[in-house]
């Protein structure tokens, strides 16, 4: 068995050299070559679809966000902030309460609102409403932030993110459906 | 007995056992490495171990589903026989392998046996040092509950940091748009699949360079390595004074992995399996997210750093950081091996042990963070109103609903976010107490919109009165607090007019 292998050298194995000299060179090295670029191809035959589909993030990009209701426009009370929660509109059947997202709604008077982003603009922690003292405060890295939103104190590297939003039908639709993040701010 | 011998020798001239044997657990180190300081490579390798079996366990009950990941948790702790065990296990098993791996990476620095001929041993171990690191991450969200939810949305939100491609690395990192059931089901991949495998194959190179080029002997003080003479030097000490691995250099090995298994059974037994904690639901924002004690120090720095300097050090130290241990063996790859000849290197270790103890121990007890209940939680104490003017009292009313207490404290209690308020009218003079509360500054934020002018005065007037007994509170020192003495004479009033009159 290990000698069948071998096609040169081995003086003790006369049997085998012979074997082994006897075709043409040029056809074992075409051979082998030729076993090669095959197996390329197939593995690029493999590879295409692999990779296709682990980075399929990078080929098909649509845009995940959509106008989300946020329910009627008298739950929100003029002068006042609310949290909000919303169903991710990219869901899965198997996200569970995972896919549920809040934002805080501050409505200013009649359809002039403010919707930020729960997260943090500096690294995504779920900022909190005090209203007596007008802030939110983020519980990481005490990022603190003022009721229009705008960064007041701590390491955020700007204000809350802001969904656009709309009044219709008497309610309040924001577009959303994406984690906010700095190099993609909702 | 005699075919019993036979079927051994048959056995071993299939399987080639004893040359395997003598190869691997039976090859010759240096006696000297039969130390104890020489342990913590192979309990490094038995923690994987431990963890690879305990894992296999958990994973015959665990369901990596977002809407059910929580509840197979749950069920592990309360249902499964022997489950909270398990679970402890793992987790004990993750802090032991992450601890040991660090004693054996700064033994193997002080011991300098990253020089050569182990340059591509210690470059191996470097890429081990990521895997755990990576695994402890991917861990960290195995356990799906709320601080791995909001652990993710931390990682997420540093890739998003990125230059130009940061919003599809998210993307990737997260298996879509936001944290759902794809971003759990890859995590599990990476924790239960990619990430082992590798450490596998990693570590098969790792102990094939260890058998290989030998294993470092003890140092010795003025015995620097020569590229030249090291390889005839090392066959010498084996010849001289070479023992079999097994049995004569594993003894202290065997000890110590005894000890770390019943170390870590004990833990496990003793503080139980860690959380899950409050359930994965993003919409319960009354949550304090931290990070498993690996990322402590990273956690604290972030909140620490100034912002200008976040992009350089989330991006460019960690870069700079790994080529330097790359890079080491190759840079400093001959010379002194004693710790006893190499200063720098002893100072180095102590001061990166210091850097992130105290970090992590910062980010354990995170000041900076308001204490959200402060201003509901803690109470003034009595003494701070005691005997104080109506205007005195309300403005302890307004610190107290304003929620100032969750930044500043006062007898002790109260956030650590801001400065301690008990002696503040020594500090800060009744001008530069309004000027702070209606503008902000420094890490305050402005309530010029937030109070009336009635408050104000009432807040500061409160404020004067935090100092201790008998010390009054600063003035200013151009506007006196008694006023001068009239003028003598015409000359002296017109040069105390201003100057316009003149
Ligand atoms: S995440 Fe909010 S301050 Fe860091």
């Amino acid at each position: 068995m290990s000698g069948a292998h071998e096609q040169h050298g081995r003086s003790d194995h006369p049997a085998t050299e012979q074997k082994g000299n006897t075709p043409d060179p040029t056809r074992r090295d075409w051979l082998f070559t030729a076993g090669v670029a095959v197996n390329v191809a197939a593995g690029l035959l493999l590879a295409i679809p692999l990779v296709g589909f682990v980075f399929a993030s990078f080929v098909e990009r649509k845009d995940p966000r959509t106008w989300i209701s946020l329910g009627p426009l008298d739950s929100y009370p003029e002068k006042a902030t609310r949290i909000a929660m919303y169903r991710n509109p990219y869901t899965r059947p198997w996200d569970g309460e995972t896919a549920d997202i809040p934002c805080w709604v501050r409505r200013l008077q009649g359809n002039q609102f403010q919707v930020f982003a729960i997260n943090c603009t500096h690294l995504g922690c779920p900022v909190r409403w005090f209203q007596e003292s007008g802030l939110f405060l983020c519980p990481c890295h005490g990022g603190a932030y003022y009721e229009d939103g705008a960064r007041a104190a701590g390491p955020p590297p700007r204000g809350l993110y802001q969904y656009n939003y709309k009044v219709e039908n008497g309610q309040l639709w924001v577009k959303g459906g994406e984690m906010p993040t700095l190099s993609n701010p909702v | 007995m005699n075919w019993l011998r036979k079927s051994a020798i048959w056995l071993d001239d299939r399987l080639h056992l004893t040359a395997l044997y003598a190869s691997t657990a039976g090859h010759e180190v240096p006696a000297s490495a039969g130390s104890w300081f020489y342990v913590f490579g192979s309990a490094t390798l038995l923690c994987f171990v431990i963890q690879v079996i305990t894992g296999a366990c958990l994973a015959f009950v665990y369901i990596p589903s977002t809407n059910e990941a929580y509840t197979s948790l749950e069920y592990l702790n309360h249902a499964q026989f022997w489950g909270w065990y398990l679970r402890a296990v793992h987790n004990w098993g993750s802090n032991f392998m992450v601890a040991i791996m660090t004693a054996h990476m700064i033994q193997v620095f002080l011991f300098g046996a990253y020089k050569y001929p182990r340059e591509l041993t210690w470059v191996s171990g470097i890429f081990l040092l990521l895997c755990t690191l990576a695994m402890a991450f991917t861990g960290q969200v195995m356990r799906f509950d709320q601080d791995a939810y909001w652990g993710l949305t931390i990682g997420a939100s540093i890739t998003g940091r990125v230059p130009l491609i940061g919003s599809q690395l998210v993307h990737l990192l997260l298996a879509g748009p936001i944290i759902a059931g794809e971003t759990l089901s890859r995590f599990f991949t990476l924790h239960v699949f990619i990430i082992p495998g590798l450490i596998i194959a990693i570590v098969s190179m790792h102990l094939r360079l260890v058998l290989t080029k030998g294993i470092n002997e003890y140092p010795k003080p003025g015995h620097p390595v020569h590229k030249a003479t090291y390889d005839a030097e090392y066959a010498e000490i084996l010849k001289k004074e070479g023992v079999p691995f097994v049995p004569h250099a594993i003894g202290k090995d065997l000890i110590f992995a005894g000890i770390v298994i019943v170390g870590i059974l004990g833990c496990a037994l003793i503080f139980g399996p860690k959380g899950p904690g409050g359930p994965p639901n993003p919409t319960l924002v009354d949550t304090n997210p931290r990070p498993d004690f690996y990322f402590l120090a990273i956690f604290a720095a972030l909140a620490l750093l100034p912002d200008w300097m976040e992009v350089m050090v989330l991006f460019i130290a960690p870069a700079v950081l790994l080529i330097f241990l790359l890079a080491l063996p190759f840079i400093s790859g001959t010379g002194e091996k004693s710790a006893r000849r190499r200063p720098v290197a002893v100072l180095l270790v102590v001061f990166a042990m210091l850097v992130i103890g105290v970090l992590a121990y910062m980010g354990q007890t995170s000041p900076w963070s308001p204490q959200m209940s402060g201003w509901s939680g803690d109470a003034i104490p009595v003494e701070y109103v005691k005997g104080r003017t109506p205007l005195e009292l309300h403005g302890a009313l307004v610190f107290q609903n304003k929620q100032c207490r969750n930044c500043h404290s006062l007898g002790g209690q109260g956030g650590e976010r801001g400065p301690a308020l008990d002696s503040v009218a020594t500090r800060l003079t009744k001008d530069e107490m309004v000027r702070q509360v209606i503008q902000g500054g420094g890490n305050m934020p402005a309530y010029g919109k937030k109070l009336s002018p009635a408050e104000v005065d009432a807040l500061v007037a409160f404020m004067q009165t935090l100092r201790p007994k008998y010390v009054p509170p600063v003035r200013n020192s151009d506007k006196p607090e008694n006023p001068k003495p009239l003028p003598r004479d015409v000359a002296e009033l017109r040069s105390a007019l201003p100057r316009m009159n003149r």
